[in-house]
């Protein structure tokens, strides 16, 4: 089933890109139907889903690939990549829904993306190191193509940046793996053993190297500060599209691996240096705030915004670590938030980045002096735009709500100094008003004249997500059922 | 131990040189236009070579000729590789080569410095290594005059002069390992060294491996390498970049294992290797050339290769990978030399300029052949740089595999180089000449390869698990 999930995207894209022939109009419907597909077979999993005993995974698949190197091609998922694979189907189908009107070699286009979606659920799937590295390079590679053949402004010089930047960070990644290979009895790359039987123990120098380069890898995806300087530039060149998935998914591949790999298979290490995650968690809130605040440019604020809120998801693994003095509760709390803020991103920020490219596509800039009073002429837009800049803003009835809450309330209990970091959710608020003041409020000048307001495919990807949002900021349980049961395993393997 | 004399253990060996034989003579006799003959009976040769070695794939390990020789897992490696790889050579050449003044001697060539690369792969004495050393050199300095052009005849030279220095050094090292040890056979020298005085011991092996380096194109025997890519003709620059390499490094892989007691020697070839990379990468960083950039990309490759060298004995992957990378870097650097064969008339990187848009499959060979030499997965290279680094850190030498990682980060970045104008959006009015059908169909097929062998890997490392 999950192998399914994975390859049926990789299978059609294989088909777009190997019929030339094929019209523009059909190969858009193709990927909008594949896409659907896909969101029918991830909710059946869903549906069917069961919390699987702490340690082991549903859904579980196992084939020999590299037994020489005690790797094979082994998925499943538990609470922590379900919402994962989930959030990945949704953004995806909001991108291939988006891009009904894309003009610019639309086969190429959806054979990319639907590439793209394999290699992100194939990642958020993974039980086995080398096949994780193996997605979240494709990926890289993938979102390379998509940035330097669809972007704008300068982007190839982004798309070289983002690919060496990020291909630092899996490099570091693949030293991580290999440390734990090496120091593992019997030698393995598979998930599940390395977290029942973690390496590296009883060894503080090794171990905290090894931490070391994969918390780099991570760091750097994520982005946290200071390895986030890829991210404005990709952003701001990428098609609507293309950043959507990057926020919407691709940063969340950094922040799953801290909750996947760094913390059940490193726990000594992790509980040792938990004081340093939590001060880069308060700085990326903080700094990332900060600088989204003095933005002009209405993407490289939504972008600055993004390393704020993966902040906070750093801040509530990190402070899982702090073992001592702490109870368990809590840090499970934290761990629940972190999860749910990684849903809750990709949703709001998806959405946020798919209205961005609206306005490219109407007045091919995101200057927000450029714009005023859009709500008379584009009053859909304006509905959306709001709706999604409140519900990054944290306000509650929205996902984001919930998020922050549980972050925020396990991880003062864990560590009062946290509490440091709590403006960040008063300057994110402030950045949004001021935006949604700038775009959509007073009398219509500059760009926003004669603005045409959503299209049907527009609408149709965007409302969606943020009617996710919604959803689960008032009806969390659905999540936090799945959610809860695997974040206190979690932390009972950090507390090992 | 082994047999005194056993020439179906070599049956392999004697399909190569019969080959070439019947290539020589033959092709003198031959009109240039029925020359696709002598292209025949090579091709025949290089199968009948592969069969053979298939055929005694499964047998156990042995030592033929007086302990001379061995027939084990690396030694059909090789065999297999050198002979799959000079048909992808031989196939990305025929349209270069057709018609040609000296076709038939071309074949001749390649076939004998085969032979030379899989004599020095299983040599395990260090005269025989000799003779293999030679066997491989001399039919290059032909190749690569061959094609009678200044920058040919330059490289030639340096090619020659070097081969020369680096020779006669590899003899000088072989003549004092075997005045220190008493013999020259690897099974008796190991006990033979034990007593011998420590510096003479680095003496000798340090010029052996000299000579190695030479052949393999590694730092510090590299400087031909890039004139050699640039000048001599397509069909030769794969071949010389590509399978000499397989009988040096598993001749370095042998040799490093028999001196395993001389302190020091895995470091010296761990700093080669690192040095390797580290150059390699450097000076590939401002190539516009294409076969100039990947000359010095095979120097950075060599580099990486030598790494399991370094723990040769001291961890159990280290052969393995070495044997798989070998293949994996045959096949991508040999599809990437395709796509070029494919495209004589592009000299530049900015010349490859829309070749997505007008000639999307060898696009894509290109795509695969570049991403496979830095290591993306899912290709041979990556599975090969996978399991070498696991097996430098498990040999002791954690340091070394963050050197090949780091050095990979930089290669992307002269890789990307030539792969950014492919993807780039072109002006509509571009036309391209039409490739070369069967340089192109090589490229396909070696790309497909280099992904198939990753995909595979695991069968490939099966009988080590």
């Amino acid at each position: 089933m999950l192998s399914t999930i994975v390859f049926l995207p990789l299978l059609a894209s294989v088909v777009l890109a190997g019929l030339p022939r094929l019209g523009d109009r059909a190969a858009r419907w193709t990927w909008v139907v594949a896409s659907l597909v896909e969101l029918a077979l991830v909710g059946v999993v869903w549906a069917r889903y069961q919390t699987p005993a702490p340690g082991t995974l549903a859904f579980e698949e196992q084939v020999p690939w590299i037994p020489g190197v005690g790797s094979s091609y082994h998925v499943g998922v538990d609470g922590l990549s379900l919402p994962l694979v989930a959030l990945t189907a949704v953004v995806f189908a909001a991108c291939a829904v988006y891009a009904l009107r894309e003009q610019d070699r639309p086969r190429l286009q959806a054979a990319l993306f639907l590439f793209l979606q394999s290699m992100c659920l194939g990642l958020f799937v993974a039980a086995d190191l080398i096949v994780f590295f193996v997605f979240f390079d494709l990926s890289i590679v993938g979102m390379y193509f998509a940035i330097a053949g669809w972007g704008h402004g300068q982007a190839a010089r982004s798309a070289l940046k983002f690919f060496l930047y990020t291909f630092l960070g899996s490099l570091a990644l693949l030293l991580g793996f290999i440390g734990l290979y090496v120091s593992s009895r019997p030698r393995t790359f598979d998930m599940v053993e390395l977290a029942a039987n973690p390496p590296l123990v009883d060894d503080g120098l090794v171990g905290g190297l090894v931490l070391a380069a994969v918390l780099l890898g991570l760091a750097v995806k994520t982005p946290t500060v200071p390895f986030h300087t890829w991210l404005p530039p990709a952003h701001t060149d990428a098609p609507a599209v293309g950043s959507a998935v990057l926020a919407g998914v691709l940063l969340k591949m950094g922040t799953y691996g801290f909750v996947r790999i760094a913390m059940p298979m490193l726990p000594d290490a992790w509980r040792d240096w938990a004081w340093v995650i939590i001060a880069v968690g308060i700085v990326s809130v903080l700094y990332g705030a900060l600088v989204a605040l003095a933005q002009t440019d209405l993407k490289r604020m939504i972008a600055y915004t993004s390393v704020n809120h993966m902040g906070y998801v750093v801040l509530a693994v990190g402070a899982a670590g702090l073992v001592a003095g702490t109870d368990e509760q809590a840090r499970a709390v934290a761990v629940t938030g972190a999860v749910t803020q990684m849903v809750s991103h990709g949703l709001i920020t998806g959405a946020l980045f798919l209205l961005a490219g609206v306005l490219h596509d109407r007045a091919a800039t995101y200057d927000m002096g450029a714009y005023g009073g859009l709500a008379r002429p584009a009053p859909r837009f304006a509905a959306c735009f709001a709706v999604a800049a409140f519900a990054s803003l944290g306000l509650p009835g929205f996902s984001g709500f919930i998020a922050e809450f549980q972050v925020f309330a396990g991880a003062i209990a864990a560590a009062p100094v946290a509490a440091i970091a709590l403006p960040g959710i008063l300057i994110t608020a402030a950045l949004f008003l001021r935006a949604i003041q700038r775009l959509l409020t007073g009398p219509t000048t500059g760009a926003s004249v004669g603005f045409t307001d959503l299209r049907a495919a527009e609408l149709w990807s965007v409302v969606p997500l943020l009617g996710l949002a919604l959803l689960i900021g008032v009806l969390p349980r659905t999540l936090l059922d799945v959610v809860e049961p695997a974040s206190e395993v979690v932390v009972q393997l950090v507390g090992r | 131990m082994g047999m005194a004399m056993q020439p179906s253990a070599l049956l392999p060996e004697i399909c190569l040189l019969v080959g070439a034989l019947v290539t020589l003579l033959g092709g003198s006799f031959l009109p240039r236009r029925r020359q696709w003959v002598a292209r025949l009976v090579a091709v025949v040769a290089l199968l009948a070579s592969s069969a053979a070695t298939l055929v005694a794939a499964g047998d156990p390990a042995l030592l033929v000729y007086t302990d001379t020789f061995a027939v084990d897992d690396a030694t059909t490696a090789a065999r297999l590789v050198v002979a799959a790889g000079t048909l992808l050579v031989i196939g990305l050449g025929v349209d270069e080569l057709t018609g040609a003044r000296q076709e038939s001697e071309t074949y001749t060539l390649l076939l004998l410095s085969a032979l030379g690369a899989v004599v020095m792969a299983g040599a395990a004495d260090l005269l025989v290594l000799a003779v293999g050393f030679l066997l491989a050199s001399i039919p290059l300095y032909g190749l690569i005059g061959m094609s009678r052009t200044a920058r040919a005849a330059e490289a030639a030279l340096k090619t020659y002069l070097l081969g020369a220095l680096f020779g006669i050094t590899m003899l000088l090292g072989v003549t004092v390992l075997f005045g220190v040890g008493g013999t020259t056979t690897y099974t008796s020298l190991t006990a033979g060294l034990q007593d011998a005085p420590a510096a003479a011991v680095a003496v000798g092996v340090v010029a052996v491996l000299a000579g190695l380096m030479f052949k393999a194109g590694a730092v510090p025997g590299h400087f031909w390498v890039p004139d050699a890519a640039q000048g001599a003709g397509t069909t030769a620059a794969a071949f010389l970049t590509t399978l000499p390499k397989v009988g040096a490094v598993i001749a370095a892989y042998r040799l490093v294992e028999v001196v395993a007691g001389a302190a020091g020697t895995g470091l010296l070839v761990a700093g080669v290797a690192v040095l390797g990379m580290t150059l390699g990468n450097l000076a590939a960083f401002a190539q516009t050339d294409p076969r100039r950039l990947l000359g010095w990309s095979t120097v950075s490759q060599v580099g990486y290769l030598l790494v399991p060298v370094a723990v040769a004995g001291r961890s159990d992957l280290a052969l393995p990978s070495l044997l798989l990378y070998l293949a994996a870097y045959a096949v991508t650097n040999l599809a990437a030399f395709a796509v070029v064969a494919a495209l004589p008339e592009r000299r530049t990187l900015a010349e490859y300029r829309g070749l997505g848009r007008h000639r999307p499959w060898l696009a894509g060979a290109l795509l695969v052949s570049l991403l496979g030499l830095v290591g993306t997965p899912p290709t041979a290279v990556f599975v090969g740089k996978l399991t070498t680094a696991s097996a430098a850190w498990d040999g002791g030498l954690p340091w070394l595999a963050v050197a090949v990682l780091v050095n990979t980060l930089l290669s992307l970045f002269y890789y990307l180089r030539w792969l950014a104008p492919v993807v780039a959006r072109t002006d509509p009015h571009a036309t391209a000449p039409a490739p070369r059908p069967f340089a192109e169909v090589a490229a396909l097929l070696a790309a497909a390869a280099s992904l198939l062998l990753g995909l595979m890997s695991g069968v490939l490392l099966s009988p080590w698990s």
